[in-house]
């Protein structure tokens, strides 16, 4: 079938959504024309490219897209494909490319900013309409490449609201991926990890920001981790901090999730406040927060130690954990799979212990041996099966639905509660950008 | 840097030590041993196979010299473990049900060099195959096993697991060490 704006819209009520939102191949291929392709995608962090040559490939909607440093240190981003016979010029997933892209098949080259540059017998060409300055025999360049203080995103159609306006209020994870650093940088540390997920996109983004989950899903590493914490005190040791990131899954319980609201802002962005207590009395925070104290005098450093932030969710392709310097964004490959790149970041001039708490996260939860997303990526995977079942054609979101407060455009979930808001959120936004008329966004 | 690691940066991981039959077999039956501890879920005898300090670690990089403080598909002591096998055998451990299975095969066992203590470091290919779910999955790559002669016999100072796929990307999560 041939969805019309009527029937996308009417998938979407005000609390739940239709299960052909998940399931259908055909609206997966409009998500990827309207969303995908026509607003802001995470590209990558400008310190993934940081020499002349250095370049980083990601798949933006459905089209193979290549970031690299040119040779006067600017970032480019431009289609990683011949404008000759439509073969990919880059097939290692990054590297260093040298002081011009080459393709394999004719050798055509082009400088790193994407231009053309030569080809073997070159006055082959002479008296035709092959046009060294002619854009058509480039490097394709997407309609837009923008930056936010060094996060790159592109958006592949003309239009719509800049990236800073774009992103609103969820810039704040970025902010303060940043302005929690000492040295007010930061910096990608090595490569990423990629899962791949059997199941929708909007699956993974749903859970990410549900806080009636965790002590369900992650109830048996909750425990385990406790165990572990008890047998260290029996040995007489404190446990390490890391463990209270597994720990509270168990120790919250189902009742103490309610005490974190979550937040939802324009254009599909929505955040779930942290809970981890990451300010602890020990020496190692206490240096961490004397580095702040120094960096940005005590006022400003409080100020932004406070945004307590446990997951930002910048619509409709990124989750931020900023006090754990986390960053995930999502690939979508077909209806039922979704890539994702997992990174995490340095603070500079941070105490290398900081840095450690990041990197127990990244291992703890994040990791291809994660005891927390194996039974979350399980969890996706069941629902992408049962959605296909005809028994009920909805997915409900009713948890406080028709309770939230709204005010100046943003909602606040019900205090004292696991108000199902993000998911809410998120698909009437899904619906504006679905339904949007030609050349509209939203 | 760990001085585990260290070690086992600075042999040859080329090298072929001129060992003893005796040797050369006990090291085989050790390695063969802890992949039948794995295949046949014997989780309890487990974490005796390593140091008190040992190490089993699956780096994500090719050419990572050191575990410690550094992205990683596994580094894990025995703290870790013990918690992997808490929560891998807790009843609620919901993407372990129904539990799966693994059966290795390991071989070309080569002994790099063996020490004036009788410590060894050992290479060796694997292949896994892991029933999950009612799918099969395969697993292929590399052991390097420091181990420490002990009068219990030996002990896992550090295993170094090199996938070959290793940069991933991953469509299932290791739950279970390889």
């Amino acid at each position: 079938m041939s969805w019309t704006k009527e029937q996308l819209a009417a998938l979407v009520e005000p609390d739940r959504a239709h299960r052909k939102a998940y399931t259908d191949p055909e609206i997966f291929d409009l998500e990827m024309e309207r969303i995908f392709e026509n607003t802001w995608i995470y590209m990558g962090h400008e310190s993934q490219v940081k020499e002349p040559g250095d370049y980083y490939l990601a798949q933006i909607g459905r089209q193979p897209m290549v970031m690299a440093r040119d040779s006067k240190g600017d970032i480019q981003v431009m289609y990683n494909r011949c404008p000759h016979r439509g073969a990919q010029i880059c097939t290692a997933r990054k590297g260093n490319t040298g002081k011009h892209f080459y393709c394999s098949y004719h050798a055509w080259t082009f400088h790193l900013d994407g231009k053309l540059e030569s080809m073997p017998a070159k006055r082959e060409y002479d008296g035709t309409n092959l046009d060294f300055e002619n854009p058509e025999f480039h490097m394709s360049r997407p309609a837009q490449a923008d930056n936010y203080r060094g996060f790159w995103f592109v958006n592949l159609s003309e239009g719509g609201p800049d990236l800073a306006t774009h992103l609103g209020e969820s810039t704040a994870a970025f902010d303060q991926l940043i302005d929690r650093a000492p040295g007010k940088e930061t910096e990608i540390v090595g490569d990423c990890f990629r899962m791949v997920q059997q199941s929708n996109w909007k699956i993974f983004l749903e859970n990410q920001l549900d806080a009636s989950h965790p002590g369900v899903t992650h109830e048996s590493t909750g425990k385990a981790a406790q165990q572990l914490e008890a047998k260290i005190r029996a040995d007489g040791e404190e446990p390490p901090l890391e463990l209270s990131f597994l720990t509270a899954f168990a120790d919250l319980g189902h009742d103490g999730w309610t005490k974190f609201g979550t937040v939802g802002y324009p254009n599909g962005h929505s955040s779930l406040e942290g809970y981890m207590g990451l300010r602890p009395d020990d020496p190692d925070t206490n240096e961490y927060v004397r580095r702040m104290y120094e960096a940005y005098g005590e006022e400003k450093a409080e100020e932004i130690l406070a945004v307590d932030i446990h997951h930002m969710l910048v619509y409709p392709c990124n989750s931020v954990q900023p006090p754990l310097q986390q960053l995930r964004t999502i690939r979508p490959l077909a209806h039922d799979k979704t890539l994702t790149e997992i990174w995490h970041f340095r603070l500079k001039d941070a105490p290398e212990t900081i840095y450690r708490r990041s990197l127990a996260y990244y291992y703890l939860v994040n990791s291809p041996s994660t005891l927390i997303n194996a039974d979350d990526l399980f969890n996706w995977w069941k629902c992408q099966h049962g959605l296909t079942s005809s028994a009920s054609e909805w997915v409900s979101f009713h948890r406080k639905a028709g309770h939230d407060e709204e005010r100046d455009g943003v909602t606040y979930s019900a205090p004292d509660s696991m108000s199902e808001l993000p998911l809410r959120h998120m698909m009437h936004a899904w619906r504006d950008y679905m339904t949007a008329d030609a050349g509209e966004k939203s | 840097m760990t001085e585990a690691c260290e070690i086992l940066a600075a042999s040859d991981s080329l090298a072929v030590a001129d060992v003893s039959v005796e040797t050369q077999l006990a090291v085989e039956k050790f390695i063969y041993r802890q992949a039948e501890i794995l295949d046949e879920a014997q989780t309890d005898d487990w974490l005796a196979l390593f140091t008190d300090d040992g190490f089993y670690w699956m780096p994500a990089e090719g050419d990572q010299v050191e575990g410690d403080g550094q992205p990683n598909i596994f580094w894990e002591d025995q703290g870790l473990m013990l918690m992997r096998i808490a929560r891998n055998t807790h009843p609620r451990a919901h993407s372990q049900a129904p539990h799966n299975r693994l059966s290795h095969v390991v071989s070309n066992v080569i002994v790099e060099s063996e020490n004036a203590d009788g410590d060894v470091i050992v290479r060796s290919r694997f292949h896994c195959a892991e029933y999950l779910r009612y799918e099969i999955r395969s697993f292929a790559g590399k052991y390097r096993h420091l181990l420490k002669k002990t009068p219990d016999g030996y002990r896992i100072a550090l295993q170094r697991v090199d996938l070959v796929n290793r940069e991933g990307p991953y469509d299932y999560v290791l739950q279970w060490w390889l």
